[in-house]
């Protein structure tokens, strides 16, 4: 657990380390911003130096020859074909911070069947507000807006609108609706992380959508052990995202956390390079009775 | 490891990978630069 919020700090701090925009209230102009950053982080933020995949895909709608970023796509295709969601896990700055909130002590809210089925939310904002919009704009003025970052994104709200707002006599008198209907939607993702767990990642989030399309394929993923595991369901009572590891350790669901790899009393479950379960024997012990190690 | 998986994770890190040379040599880079380096007053709540 201490080792991934070290690589979530770290990567946060490694997307935003143009610490003097802080300041200045200006955001970085150089050629780093070439990179699209693995995780959501705006690229408005004024410590960003790279961009933001989303940002970059939607805005490229129309922009460029090909009509669809071949640099964005092959960015996302090769990220989540080789790490799935790892990325939501380990390196997104908005992750982090939704589990930091989460930290804050209040009654947890676990309800399988109501999440199960808002996850498909973030299925809805990738096709209508990332794909479709902005084509539709495209076609209609011939500039692609990016709609989500637009009319949704509370990270780009967080890490870009709140500061830069905060910094500019001219961006504060240019404030309108849309200014609060976004602080509208952060306020509810921050209050909501208090009590869900990584709210936004489970149910609006289409970079995680995008990323769990890859998870059952993806090279480095989750490992289990058919044959380890005594279906004591440790892990599933462990994942704060309502997923049975035991049944599919590679959901899209997934962001590879941890947590019921530190559960497993038997170490069915480890990271590594993503297995696919083999059929046939599941225990060498009846559930419930603690599995001897195989020597 | 299923067999099947390995040759679907190959072609899509090399698909992955063509993409991006293939983005970057057709030019896509100052594009998507030109939007990234100022400040996007659609993401920042402006309009």
């Amino acid at each position: 657990m201490v080792r991934r919020r070290i690589v979530q700090a770290l990567t946060a701090l490694a997307y935003n380390l143009n610490l003097k925009g802080f300041i200045q209230g200006s955001i970085y102009q150089g050629p780093v911003k070439n990179a699209c950053v693995p995780g959501l982080n705006c690229y408005s933020c004024p410590g960003a130096l790279g961009s933001c995949p989303l940002g970059s895909l939607q805005s490229a709608f129309g922009a460029v020859a090909s009509k669809v970023s071949l640099y964005v796509v092959g960015t996302l295709v090769f990220l989540g074909a080789l790490l799935g969601r790892f990325i939501c896990g380990w390196a997104c700055p908005f992750g982090f911070i939704q589990e930091l909130l989460h930290k804050i002590p209040s009654r947890k809210l676990r309800h399988k069947k109501a999440f199960g089925v808002l996850k498909y939310g973030k299925y809805a904002m990738l096709g209508v507000f990332v794909l479709l919009l902005p084509i539709v704009y495209a076609v209609q003025t011939g500039i692609a807006a990016p709609a989500f970052c637009k009319y949704i994104c509370p990270a780009g709200t967080l890490e870009a609108g709140v500061p830069l707002v905060a910094l500019s006599p001219a961006l504060q008198s240019s404030v309108g609706w849309l200014f609060s209907w976004k602080m509208l939607i952060l306020v509810g993702v921050v209050a909501a992380s208090v009590f869900v767990w990584r709210p936004f990642c489970r149910f609006l989030c289409p970079l995680g959508a995008i990323y769990g399309f890859f998870n059952r394929i993806s090279v480095f993923g989750m490992r289990f052990e058919p044959a380890a595991c005594t279906q004591c369901r440790a892990c599933a009572r462990a994942c704060r995202a309502d997923i049975d590891p035991s049944k599919t350790h590679n959901s899209a669901e997934c962001v590879r956390c941890g947590d019921c790899v530190r559960a497993c009393p038997n170490s069915a479950l480890k990271f590594g390079a993503a297995q696919k379960i083999k059929p046939g024997r599941r225990g060498n012990v009846s559930p419930g009775r603690t599995a001897l190690r195989r020597p | 490891m299923s067999r099947a998986r390995r040759p679907l994770q190959a072609a899509l890190l090399i698909g992955g990978a063509a993409l991006i040379a293939a983005g970057i040599l057709t030019g896509e880079l100052p594009v998507l630069l030109r939007k990234a380096v100022f400040i996007c007053l659609e993401c920042i709540g402006i309009g």
